[in-house]
């Protein structure tokens, strides 16, 4: 297919292809992919006196992470605090997962079975929110469920609570702020699963007798499989180094992961350890992403 | 339509109910803060009539001035600069058949979409903040190049995806009516692949814009872009000032997505 124009090229077609790239590859070596192996050096290296580090090679900051030792006996201890941020952080992203996975299936296979004119319009929907800045997608969800937010002033109106509930500044903002901005990441992976579907399988389905929670786990589920993990993982990701929206929501409290790291590098001034917790969220979700690529790669024949 | 009674095998029970609910909880917040954007009175709860009262302070904030400039200088800047790159390796990447590190450039280019946010902006304070020292520069190019660099797949997937729609013998056409390799590209390619350019620049814009987190941790003191300036007036009263902020931004990014699906659709 590239026969002719190929042999017009006088260059071999990896190398035009390089040195065509090389600007972007460049771009990105500086200002976004080499850094990052900057910050895995930092996570190995000496806290130094007030910020920064000390040149000397140490596991001091790995060891911080998971473990604290007590200043007067040197007795060696869990890091609970550490502990409890991360495994909050790991609880919120599951329970967004969920959450999102709950809402959007039904709103990806409503999209999907529209008549094809009125599709557009529904997946423009659910784009506009995606596309729109996540700091005002916050604050919108944050004058929703305030104490003087919408929600409290209508519950009060009618009734149906005698003093405004405090949702702001909770673990439960956190997890509905965060629900409220990954849906669309949800939906879209979902809606392009079922978009590929062959309804008439369904038919089939019924026609061996199937009741339609059987259609649903038996025929649905397994075939948009994908569609599924895209979207579980497309959610999970960026809920897990969430920044924003706990930082928003949380208060200073509810902190995740995102938070912690930034307060090392703020007020904490220990920049190995939040080196060393950037490395781990790093590893979480590359790790995340192999599995993710394992899946769909052996669903291929089935898709 | 004509049998309503008829068994419809893609409906299934609750479903159209928790989707229409969905749609419901994605629209009601931005609304709400949509409409006290306009409300005459201080508060961002109670509706105090309507008026532009907020646009005005907002508009005439010497902060919200200098950081809306800063975000269109940013934006501007990172857009041309993702969009050059990308094109040129979305020309470098597809309809050349298989090379030698085709798929690691493919991986490095699309690198950050899949690194958290949290840790391209701390490894950024950390590289910067030695080249600041280094260099003594403190201006808004660390911003420019941070933006340019995270945008770049963003401007590469539209072209990509373009090219991948063109046909090639267009080109060698061109080719064999003797144009220079330069001619036929400046002639009959760019023509073609602008639209995706044009959608892949938008893109870029956008996500440069709406950026929060690594400019927070790039920018030196008194660099703020609108985002950022927004979060930072968390830490005081809120007030519809920032609906107002919020709803400019959101409908520049709705006439932008808007040109951007007009753009992507037309073939040819």
């Amino acid at each position: 297919m590239s026969g002719p124009a190929a042999s017009k090229r006088p260059r071999s077609n990896g190398a035009t292809g390089w040195l065509l790239s090389a600007p972007a590859l460049i771009l990105l070596a500086i200002a976004a992919t080499g850094p990052l192996f900057i910050v895995i050096l930092y996570s190995f290296l000496e806290k130094g006196d007030y910020s920064g580090v000390r040149w000397i090679l140490s596991g001091d900051a790995w060891f911080r992470v998971f473990f604290e030792k007590d200043i007067f006996d040197g007795t060696v201890s869990l890091a609970d605090a550490n502990l409890a941020i991360i495994w909050r952080s790991v609880k919120l992203s599951l329970a967004t997962t969920i959450i999102t996975f709950g809402l959007g299936l039904p709103t990806a296979w409503f999209i999907a079975t529209r008549p094809a004119t009125q599709r557009a319009f529904w997946l423009f929907l659910i784009t506009i929110p995606f596309w729109t800045n996540l700091l005002i997608r916050t604050f919108a969800i944050m004058e929703v469920i305030r104490n003087q937010g919408l929600l409290n002033t209508f519950l009060l109106h009618y009734g149906v609570i005698s003093e405004p509930i405090q949702i702001l500044y909770t673990d439960t903002a956190v997890l509905i702020g965060m629900a409220y901005v990954y849906l669309p990441l949800m939906v879209l992976p979902l809606f392009a699963a079922i978009d590929r579907f062959d309804f008439k399988l369904i038919e089939a389905g019924y026609d061996l007798y199937a009741t339609r929670i059987k259609v649903l786990r038996r025929v649905i589920l397994p075939i948009i499989r994908p569609g599924i993990v895209a979207g579980c993982i497309l959610v999970f990701i960026p809920s897990l180094g969430a920044y924003v929206t706990p930082r928003v929501l949380g208060g200073g409290k509810n902190m995740m992961i995102g938070n912690f790291i930034e307060l090392q590098f703020g007020q904490g001034q220990n920049w190995p350890l939040g080196a060393a917790l950037s490395t781990m969220l790093l590893i979480i979700v590359l790790g995340s992403l192999v599995v993710y690529m394992r899946v769909s790669a052996r669903e291929e024949p089935h898709g | 339509m004509a049998r309503p009674r008829a068994f419809d095998v893609t409906t299934l029970p609750g479903f159209t109910f928790i989707a229409i609910v969905s749609f419901l909880l994605l629209y009601a917040p931005i609304v709400t803060l949509v409409i006290y954007s306009f409300n005459a009175g201080d508060s961002v709860n109670l509706w105090g009539g309507f008026s532009l009262k907020w646009y005005h302070v907002a508009a005439g904030n010497e902060a919200v001035q200098g950081a809306a400039i800063r975000s269109f200088i940013i934006a501007t800047w990172a857009s041309v600069i993702a969009t050059t790159v990308a094109t040129m390796a979305a020309l470098g990447t597809t309809r050349r058949g298989k090379y030698r590190g085709q798929s690691l450039i493919y991986i490095i280019i699309n690198q950050p979409l899949m690194v958290p946010e949290i840790v391209t902006a701390v490894a950024l304070l950390i590289f910067f903040s030695s080249v600041k020292i280094a260099t003594g520069y403190t201006g808004l190019g660390y911003l420019i190049l941070a933006h340019s660099a995270f945008c770049v797949p963003f401007a590469y997937l539209p072209i990509k995806a373009r090219l991948e729609g063109m046909d090639i013998n267009m080109e060698t056409a061109a080719a064999d009516l003797y144009a220079t390799p330069w001619k036929a590209f400046r002639h009959v390619t760019l023509p073609l692949l602008a639209p995706g350019i044009i959608a892949g620049a938008m893109l870029a814009f956008i996500i440069s814009l709406d950026d929060v987190i690594i400019t927070e941790f790039v920018k030196s003191a008194g660099q703020d872009t609108l985002p950022t300036y927004m979060l930072g007036q968390l830490r005081r009263a809120l007030t519809p000032e920032v609906n107002a902020i919020s709803t400019v931004l959101l409908a520049l990014s709705i006439v932008i997505l808007a040109l951007f699906s007009v753009v992507t659709r037309k073939r040819g």
